[in-house]
């Protein structure tokens, strides 16, 4: 969903694991949708790992855990590997993430949440393995984003990071404007191209 | 001094975006059922039409079951998104291959195979498998709706430049080791993101030994490194794949396009961000024994155990053995199976249903192991059958099913019950990725057909 963005301070999910790939994210049973409704996919984000086979939530899952919540997603280097499916985006969108932290992401996954108005903040793997010790000795640890600014910091001790945002991106996500509204203005020299 | 990679990318960029992305053109868009039905809602919102509807190709492959396509789907809900697609094609006046039409397959099997995919171009698809075009030597990479929706708008992308890499492998490939193989071991080398941000340029005489269908195979699986594309510099193989395809040119075109593609090459001064090199000998017959496509070993080999896994990856290992059913140093030589796929955009081509009657030949299949032969487009079937290949493979006691995904994803019938182990030439062996609960192991069309008649894991070898 287009929104704009600037400071984000939140409470942390923390997914320690490596390489989750979109079908854990999403599984392509939930794909069949013809809609790009979001509440749909955030109610199945992760479903095999949220859910039982019987459908109980599985109480050793994280997002069952009523310690945790918040609209940042922090999780192991690696995220969002494997299909292209936007779905994914979706889903973590339409749960209500904002912000995924991760040391590494996928590119695909990472320009699908770009484009759907969830920021992929890149950390260094320690900063990383700070954080989820943080969010584990307090699950109130709470996650700085400031987007005009670039930075990242975990207030529970402190530590600040810059994150890479290319200025165009930054552009768009602060004014909730997307890659297609810039294209359309661009067909002067789509058909120049086209003309070479 | 350039590399293939940059002379194709710089070719199409219209502008490079103040501060941020290139405005990339595209020359082919393939859509299926899946990833498509929200980019033409997009269009509609918008109250826009597609730029260059001539340049966009859709058919239905994800939900298409691989029996009874002459009846509608019985699923409603893969129906109503096959059906869509239809709808959507015609309402934006796009070439179309709907179920049982005898064009119709799997997109990555049908571009090439038709001559759609030709050298020098850029290809996207809202799939991750786009990678396989670049077997043809073209630019090619997977990509999301929201990105769908872009090409069908201004035929462009806004896409940040990925870094290049080459990877070499020199010498020669082992007798059973195929071009599955080769991938594999890549994978098992490089991990799944040992290639992000990069493309891949494949090169070396292992990999122009290789025929057509081998290099669709192993440019396929670039995603699975991480990397977001793969290609292999066009040579006389190339040309004489695509000559006479249907969308491949005519004539005195066909001459001109032969003597502009000879030019796509990497200079020999080119400088990649990254090279490697490995020797094709050292190339063993491989199999997954994990939940993503990199932990993979030789057929003969054992697995890891703990002490060869780094401790910021114990979790997920222990995770995914704990899947899989497997301990830390097992051997998977005998390991009895209970499912064989042969098929999807990685090997459902005719080199792969060759290969797999090669050892299915005067042999039968195992009782209590269910085969799903999958072809990865109607033109392939016809051939399979042209051939003979499904007489062999009949008299050994398998049936040749109709094309599509399959069970590569399950999002058809063809679904691997849970707990169940199936040898799959398919591209993913992640959590449930061929239904809920189902355990994969990756291999080679060969691999597959040995698993098929014995039963349980052999190497494809000692059947040759």
């Amino acid at each position: 969903m287009k929104q704009k963005f600037d400071i984000i301070e939140s409470t942390c999910v923390p997914l320690p694991l490596e390489n989750v790939d979109t079908d854990q994210i999403i599984p392509a049973r939930f794909l069949k949708a013809t809609t790009r409704d979001e509440s749909f996919f955030g109610d199945n984000l992760f479903r095999d790992w949220r859910f039982l086979p019987d459908g109980a939530p599985d109480p050793d899952f994280v997002l069952n855990d009523p310690r945790y919540g918040g609209e940042i997603l922090v999780a192991g280097r690696n995220f969002g590997s494997g299909s292209s499916r936007e779905h994914a985006a979706w889903a973590i969108a339409g749960y209500g993430f904002k912000v995924v932290i991760s040391s590494f992401f996928a590119d695909i996954h990472k320009n699908n949440e770009l484009n759907n108005f969830v920021l992929p903040v890149v950390v260094t793997p320690d900063f990383l393995e700070e954080l989820f010790a943080s969010i584990e000795a307090d699950p109130a640890t709470k996650v700085r984003v400031d987007v005009p600014n670039q930075t990242v910091t975990n207030l529970a001790t402190g530590r600040s990071q810059s994150f890479e945002l290319n200025a165009y991106k930054k552009y768009c996500l602060m004014n909730a404007l997307d890659d297609i509204d810039y294209l359309l203005l661009q067909k002067d020299k789509i058909e120049a191209y086209e003309k070479r | 001094m350039n590399t293939l990679f940059d002379k194709i990318w710089d070719a199409h960029v219209v502008q490079h975006v103040e501060g941020g992305p290139d405005q990339l053109y595209i020359d082919r868009l393939y859509c299926h059922e899946v990833t498509s039905p929200q980019a033409f809602d997009g269009l509609r919102e918008r109250g826009i039409r597609c730029l260059r509807p001539e340049k966009i190709i859709c058919m239905p492959d994800h939900n298409t079951p691989t029996e009874g396509q002459e009846k509608p789907i019985e699923d409603p809900v893969s129906k109503k998104q096959v059906d869509a697609l239809a709808a959507n094609a015609a309402e934006f006046g796009l070439t179309h291959y709907g179920m049982m039409d005898p064009d119709n397959g799997i997109i990555h099997v049908v571009g090439p195979e038709k001559g759609l995919s030709l050298p020098g171009m850029t290809i996207v698809c809202g799939d991750s498998h786009t990678s396989t075009h670049g077997a043809v030597g073209a630019v090619a990479f997977g990509i999301g709706t929201s990105e769908v929706e872009m090409v069908m708008a201004s035929q462009c992308i806004l896409q940040q430049k990925p870094k290049s890499m080459r990877i070499r492998i020199e010498g020669t490939l082992g007798r059973g080791v195929t071009a599955k193989d080769m991938a594999l071991f890549l994978m098992s080398k490089l991990t799944t993101s040992g290639a992000t941000g990069y493309f891949v340029e494949y090169a070396g005489s292992a990999v122009r030994a290789l025929s057509m269908e081998g290099r669709l195979t192993l440019c396929n699986l670039s995603i699975e490194m991480g990397a977001r594309g793969g290609f292999i510099a066009p040579d006389d193989i190339t040309f004489a794949y695509l000559q006479g395809r249907d969308y491949a040119p005519k004539g005195e075109d066909w001459d001109k396009a032969v003597a502009a593609w000879k030019q796509l090459r990497s200079d020999d001064d080119a400088i990649f961000d990254r090279e490697i090199v490995f020797d094709a000998a050292e190339i063993a017959p491989m199999l997954t024994y994990g939940t993503n496509p990199g932990m993979g070993i030789a057929i003969t080999g054992y697995l890891p155990t703990l002490d060869d896994i780094p401790a910021e990856a114990h979790a997920s290992f222990c995770k995914s053995l704990k899947y899989m059913g497997f301990r830390p140093g097992d051997m998977l030589l005998g390991k009895p199976v209970d499912y064989v796929f042969l098929g999807a955009c990685t090997n459902g081509r005719i080199e792969d249903f060759r290969a797999f009657a090669s050892i299915a030949a005067g042999r039968q299949k195992a009782p209590g192991v269910v085969a799903w032969l999958v072809p990865g487009s109607w033109k392939v079937r016809r051939q399979i059958e042209e051939e003979g290949l499904d007489k062999i493979l009949e008299a050994a006691g398998f049936e040749i099913r109709q094309p599509g995904c399959s069970a590569c994803l399950a999002m058809n019938p063809d679904k691997v019950p849970a707990g169940k182990y199936c040898v799959s030439t398919s591209n993913r062996n992640f959590e449930g990725r061929q239904g809920p609960g189902s355990r994969t192991l990756l291999a080679s069309p060969l691999t597959a057909a040995a698993a098929a008649v014995t039963g349980f894991i052999t190497d494809p070898r000692v059947l040759l």
